[in-house]
């Protein structure tokens, strides 16, 4: 790898971590709201993560 | 009641029947094992023929310094021609390789061509030549090349260099496996091409094995309905799975109308994830989610039922989105078009990166005890990576299941975009 792939690689990282934080940290919040929809936030949670996730190893598979 | 008199009547003998042939099923898979077992050890005690220089690496093959490891590693995550557990040098300082060989199925030019991969002598150089009539193979790279007529070894074209071929003949020195590694980066062989493989590598054993699996589980599971309300046994861990993909992923996603057809598609793919990924956890070394092949079939399935079982409306929102402008429905065809691509691609690409991921860090870190033996010591370094990989094979425990439920749940959600029906505004 490469100076500018590992530059890359951490500004994916850098910006799926922000991503990740934000939506884990607004369901807590939700959670915290709302105690009785804890299991459709988690799903909502976890789909937005995986798309999200999706993206960054999308990206990091397309820039190797 | 007819029916029931019937099952009443036929139950013992249809039972008994079942049971013998399960029965006999069971010893044909025990013996089959016991056989690739037993052909393990044999391969295993086979000696290094001394005739071959070129196999006799021996020297220094263990895997001990970091670019060693990350070879050992990458090696791992591809694909391969044979099953193999483990290796280790024994007293008289040869090579043992644990493990037994799959069969090599490749399309040559002279037609089909059948042998065990124990023929290539754990030879992934494309130094040992397999004669099989009139057809002379090398593996190089876990890659199959055929070599042209009267040539006896393969070679990589050389540029800049003289205009002869870079021969790597059976009795050259190690300098020139070392050029061989630097014009690597073509990957074009001057005097042989690829053929067209279709051997039961160690991923496609590991997708039948899972499929056998499955079959076992899921055939006891719904045979047992037919006699009891309630599943005994290994069904009582299986149903509130299936139920759970039924009611908690096919149902509020696709809707109540249309869920029962795909429920079936949708279970095949969780099942058949989830346990693909267990497996690669076991010390088998399976890595079969991990290959881009079996993602990409898996999301093409996904891509091909929501295309076909799309209705009216879905293709109405893809090619002329109701509800915005004129001009902006020109804009929005092609990008929604593009989307239905990319659904199916960021499923592939996750799953694949994923599990390769995970791969790659519980070998890394199994491989710290190796790393850093130097400076922690024997003791520490072990006790360091056993912790480390300990709790990350944990969190892969998680990761093998969320990764099930996300495929699973992302091509519910996709298929129940293509089938529901909207409610005209």
């Amino acid at each position: 790898m490469t100076i500018p792939n590992l530059v890359g690689a951490g500004l994916i990282v850098i910006g799926a971590g922000i991503g990740l934080g934000q939506i884990g940290g607004r369901a807590m919040e939700g959670i915290a709201r709302q105690p009785e929809a804890t299991g459709k936030i988690q799903t909502a949670m976890i789909i937005i993560a995986a798309l999200l996730e999706g993206l960054a190893f999308g990206a990091l598979f397309l820039g190797k | 009641m007819p029916i029931f008199a019937e099952i009443l009547t036929k139950g013992p003998l249809l039972k008994g029947a079942q049971m013998k042939s399960r029965n006999l099923f069971l010893k044909s898979l025990f013996f089959s094992l016991a056989l690739a077992f037993s052909s393990a050890n044999l391969w295993a005690t086979d000696p290094v023929k001394s005739d071959e220089p070129t196999h006799e690496e021996s020297a220094d093959q263990s895997v001990s310094t970091e670019e060693q490891i990350s070879e050992y590693i990458a090696h791992h995550i591809k694909d391969a021609h044979d099953f193999h557990l483990f290796s280790y040098n024994d007293s008289s300082g040869h090579r043992k390789h644990i493990g037994f060989p799959l069969p090599v199925i490749v399309y040559t030019s002279q037609g089909l061509r059948f042998f065990m991969s124990s023929e290539f002598h754990h030879d992934d150089s494309g130094h040992h030549v397999v004669e099989t009539d009139g057809v002379s193979l090398v593996k190089y790279h876990e890659k199959i090349y055929e070599l042209n007529t009267g040539e006896h070894a393969i070679s990589f074209g050389e540029e800049g260099h003289h205009d002869g071929e870079h021969e790597v003949g059976l009795g050259d020195e190690l300098s020139d496996i070392a050029e061989i590694e630097e014009f690597d980066a073509s990957h074009h062989p001057t005097n042989a091409h690829e053929v067209l493989d279709l051997s039961i590598t160690k991923s496609v054993f590991g997708f039948l094995l899972v499929s056998l699996l499955m079959l076992i589980a899921f055939r006891s599971l719904a045979n047992q309905y037919k006699k009891r309300a309630v599943p005994t046994g290994f069904g009582r861990v299986l149903e509130p799975l299936v139920l759970y993909v039924r009611d908690e992923i096919a149902r509020p996603n696709i809707g109540e109308k249309h869920y029962k057809r795909f429920t079936g598609f949708l279970l095949t793919v969780f099942f058949f994830i989830w346990t693909s990924n267990l497996l690669g956890l076991t010390p088998l070394g399976f890595n079969i989610t991990g290959q881009l092949a079996v993602t990409f079939s898996l999301a093409l399935f996904t891509y091909l039922i929501t295309q076909f079982s799309g209705n009216k409306e879905y293709w109405k929102h893809i090619f002329w989105m109701p509800g915005v402008p004129a001009p902006m429905k020109v804009i929005l065809a092609p990008i929604e078009l593009l989307g239905t691509l990319t659904k199916p691609f960021s499923l592939m690409i996750r799953l694949f990166a994923n599990i390769s991921a995970g791969h790659i860090v519980v070998m890394s870190l199994i491989s710290i005890a190796i790393i850093m033996k130097s400076s922690m010591g024997a003791v520490g370094a072990t006790a360091l990576s056993f912790a480390l990989s300990f709790f990350l094979t944990l969190i892969e425990l998680l990761v093998a299941f969320l990764q099930a439920y996300i495929f699973t749940m992302l091509s519910a959600l996709f298929i129940g975009m293509a089938v529901q029906e909207h409610d005209h505004h």
